[in-house]
């Protein structure tokens, strides 16, 4: 115990601790949900003012809220569920944050200690269920020891490779008075190295010198380390004007408009960024994990490369592509490394390889993988995206999105200019998280313009969440792209199973204005591009959240595509005939 | 391209070794974590998650005051899973090291199983002269069985199994492997 104590600490409840802790933490939102096994956390709640409570419609929502809060500040997000169904809703979330590298701390209430085991009223097995989807949790059965495990929680979620984790704190443990000793407490030993081995980021810095045919492979990594780590990225491509693309995870960490920038790479990247992966002697991978959407088919990703690997985590090397250059640390401290050494070796590319492999993109860049058939009768989702985009793409905006074709959409259409300004479930493609996580991303900024870039069907998987959209008068807007259809299982269903449109349409929609207005919010409906822009302007001009109802092309595909089991130089470029463009071997890939 | 050290991840993460083969191997890990409710779970749970193997598992703990476990650890697969496997370990938070015994260097392993062996005559007679000479010791005994004790690498222990089941070998129980490396210095 240390001197922490005699500002925060002394004997309290374990309620209080969590209260306290919170604080001590800087936690200034959370997202919850009540309920018998967290009562006396919410009675103490109910008695301050520094931490704010936004209460949810669904724990899920309170997850993804604390998701897209984290993303958009750096900061770790919170949650508070009760037990039993309260923690089991929870489950999806922590397992999007977990595949994401999002470090949440979620709170769960639990039977009191003398009745686990005894299928109690509303009791879950709840760190036995999220185990496997925290990178952490902890059944707290002593109140002494649940401000040092708060603390712990909060150091785990966030260092390394950050992630969600879970307190699971029985009722007597908060009701109980223990000792809390602040922040200091907690056990320090986890500790992930940051600085990557000098060897290794020399071996990088000289083969930089000498390739012909670099580019720079970035991902959600870059963000996850923190605004300095993308500016010393922009540095380095600007010093040696290497091209550089980015996952789904990584968009805003280079910005779009950047001079090097190919656009987002994999399944549905960008024509340039696929072939330039395809096709480059030097790959440098900075925090993405060659994610199977990324590498297509795994023996013919890349044939010629030499590929360096800088991650936190050492299971991310090696795991799919063989690495050449392994180089274990955190992004921002590695690439301040890598330019030290790279300029203490005099600078040095090899200008000619890179005005030769700069026209090769320029060729490649040229076939302009994203034009679309525009129409003048019905609104092309790309179009939409376009417009939406040129209204916006100067204002202090963030965006989130649901899962779907409109997400990929989003992805190649709109650009980031910044880190932590784009919210989307990657890793678990999570339909129902973007109109949650809006609403987290817009109590942290409470200012700026929050747009959720939806399908209709993920958007009515998390709807209930309006209640709180209009609760705290948050100005979400929900740019539904609707195709009254699942649409990117409609896509695959052209493509691998003949046409035949099993489930993948949207039957009995809500009247999506009626419904904005039932929830005492603002609908808009549009179906003529020719109103587009005056649509989106009354959606932005409005103080308040807005269901924007787009009705658009029902059977737009989206391209450009690498059909599972496909290499990068096998891409489908667009209403081209399809037809057997998957062979039988690639459908049973996801 | 750079010169990849042979050795375990757990105290410098560059001592990666060269994953390029795919001949599968079987090793033995020394897993040293804290001994908090759930860590032997987190550990079966990796490997059935993500589908590795393990041939045999024990664990116990080695220090009472700094609540400390060792979980020795037997599992195949090509280099590239091994690897994996190391590093997922890593990742456990309550995990503190992980060490490829068999990378480190020359390891003693050792088994102890109990035999219960039951017969008469000429079978009675044979079964002990064989555990005279596989050094297992009689740790019960009626006029009809035997319990041996036997200690030893997993391979002498399958080696007296074999010899045991047409002797009237009925029950068997092992421990799992438990290992160390050779030498002075104590490496975990
Ligand atoms: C319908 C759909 C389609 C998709 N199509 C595409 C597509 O076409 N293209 C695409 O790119 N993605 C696509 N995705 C997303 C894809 O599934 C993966 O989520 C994504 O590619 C993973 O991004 P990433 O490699 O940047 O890794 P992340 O999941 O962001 O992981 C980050 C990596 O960085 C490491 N890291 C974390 N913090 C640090 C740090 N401080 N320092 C160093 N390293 C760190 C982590 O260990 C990890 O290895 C799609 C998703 C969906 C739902
Ligand atoms: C929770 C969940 N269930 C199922 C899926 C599979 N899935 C992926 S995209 C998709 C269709 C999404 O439809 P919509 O939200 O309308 O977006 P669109 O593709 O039409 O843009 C489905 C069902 C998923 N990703 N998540």
């Amino acid at each position: 115990m240390t001197g922490q104590t005699e500002q925060t600490g002394g004997q309290m409840t374990g309620a209080k601790m969590v209260v306290q802790a919170l604080r001590d933490q800087g936690v200034d939102t959370v997202f919850g949900y009540p309920g018998g096994a967290v009562l006396p956390i919410y009675d103490e709640l109910f008695q301050q003012n520094d931490i704010r409570h936004v209460l949810v419609r669904h724990e899920q929502g309170a997850i993804h809220a604390a998701e897209g809060y984290a993303r958009s500040t750096g900061k770790p997000g919170v949650a508070i569920v009760t037990s039993g169904p309260g923690a089991t809703n929870a489950v999806t979330g922590l397992t999007d944050a977990l595949l994401d590298s999002i470090p949440i701390v979620v709170l769960s209430g639990q039977v009191p200690t003398f009745m686990i085991g005894s299928d109690a009223f509303q009791e879950a097995d709840t760190v036995g269920i999220t185990r496997p989807c925290t990178k952490h949790n902890w059944l707290v059965k002593e109140t002494d020891r649940l401000g040092a495990t708060l603390h712990e929680a909060f150091h785990v979620a966030t260092a390394g490779r950050p992630g969600p984790v879970l307190i699971d704190i029985p009722k007597d443990v908060q009701f109980a008075t223990g000792t809390y000793g602040g922040k200091e407490t907690r056990p320090t030993r986890y500790a992930p190295p940051v600085k990557g081995d000098p060897a290794a980021i020399e071996a990088l810095a000289r083969a930089m010198e000498t390739a012909k045919r670099p580019v720079f492979y970035t991902g959600g990594g870059v963000i996850n380390s923190g605004p300095e780590a993308s500016k010393l990225l922009r540095d380095l491509v600007a010093a040696t004007g290497f091209p550089i693309t980015s996952t789904l995870m990584g968009l805003g960490a280079y910005p779009a408009s950047g001079e090097q920038w190919l656009g987002m790479l994999g399944m549905h990247g960008l024509y340039e960024a696929n072939m330039a992966m395809h096709g480059c002697d030097l790959l440098i991978c900075i925090g993405a994990r060659f994610d199977d959407r990324i590498t297509g088919r795994i023996d013919a990703f890349s044939p010629n490369s030499v590929r360096a690997h800088i991650d936190i985590d050492p299971s991310s090397l090696n795991k799919v592509i063989r690495t050449d250059i392994p180089i274990i640390g955190d992004v921002a401290n590695v690439l301040g490394d890598l330019m030290a050494a790279w300029s203490a070796r005099g600078r040095k590319t090899d200008r000619e390889g890179l005005a030769q492999w700069q026209a090769q993109i320029g060729e490649w860049r040229a076939r302009d993988c994203l034009s679309f058939r525009n129409s003048d009768k019905v609104i092309k989702p790309q179009y939409a995206l376009q417009r939406l985009e040129a209204l916006t793409k100067d204002r202090d905006r963030y965006i989130t999105t649901e899962v779907g074709q409109h997400q990929m959409w989003a992805a190649q259409y709109l650009g980031f200019e910044d880190p932590n300004r784009w919210m989307t479930s990657g890793g678990l493609g999570t339909m129902g998280y973007g109109f949650p996580a809006s609403v987290g991303v817009q109590m942290a900024h409470p200012d700026s313009l929050v747009i959720n870039v939806a399908g209709e069907a993920s958007w009515l998987m998390n709807m209930q969440e309006m209640g709180t959209a209009v609760q705290y008068r948050l100005p979400v807007k929900q740019f539904i792209l609707n195709n009254e259809r699942l649409g990117m299982v409609r896509q695959w269903q052209e493509l691998l199973h003949g046409e035949r449109y099993s489930q993948s349409w949207s039957e009995a929609l809500p009247d999506f204005v009626k419904l904005a207005e039932a929830f005492g919010a603002k609908g808009i409906l549009c179906k003529d591009p020719a109103d587009l822009d005056d649509a989106i302007m009354e959606m932005l001009d409005y103080d308040g959240p807005v269901i924007f109802d787009c009705l658009v092309e029902k059977h737009e595909n989206c391209f450009p595509m690498i059909p599972s089991g496909k290499a990068h130089n096998e891409m489908l470029m667009g209403e081209v005939s399809t037809a057997h463009a998957i062979e039988a071997g690639g459908a049973v890939l996801v | 391209m750079l010169n990849i050290k042979e050795g375990s991840t757990s105290h410098s993460a560059y001592n990666l070794r060269s994953v390029y083969s795919d001949i599968e191997e079987r090793h033995t890990l020394a897993v040293i974590v804290e001994n908090e409710p759930g860590v032997l779970a987190r550990v079966i749970g990796l490997f059935s998650g993500r589908g590795y193997n393990i041939e045999s598992l024990t664990v116990a703990e080695i220090d009472h005051t700094g609540h400390m476990s060792r979980i020795t650890l037997v599992t195949s697969g090509t280099p590239q899973v091994i690897e994996q496997i190391k590093a997922q370990l890593g990742r456990i938070v309550p995990v503190h090291e992980v060490h490829d015994l068999t990378v480190e260097g020359p390891t003693v392993e050792r088994e102890l199983a109990l035999f219960k062996v039951r017969g008469e005559g000429d079978h009675r007679v044979e079964a002990l002269r064989l555990a005279d000479i596989f050094r297992a010791n009689v740790v019960d005994s009626t006029l009809e069985s035997f319990v041996f004790e036997i200690t030893g690498t997993p391979e002498k222990i399958d080696a007296f199994a074999d010899l045991m089941r047409p002797l009237g070998l009925t029950e068997l129980a092992r421990t799992g492997v438990a290992a160390l490396s050779r030498g002075p210095e104590a490496r975990v």
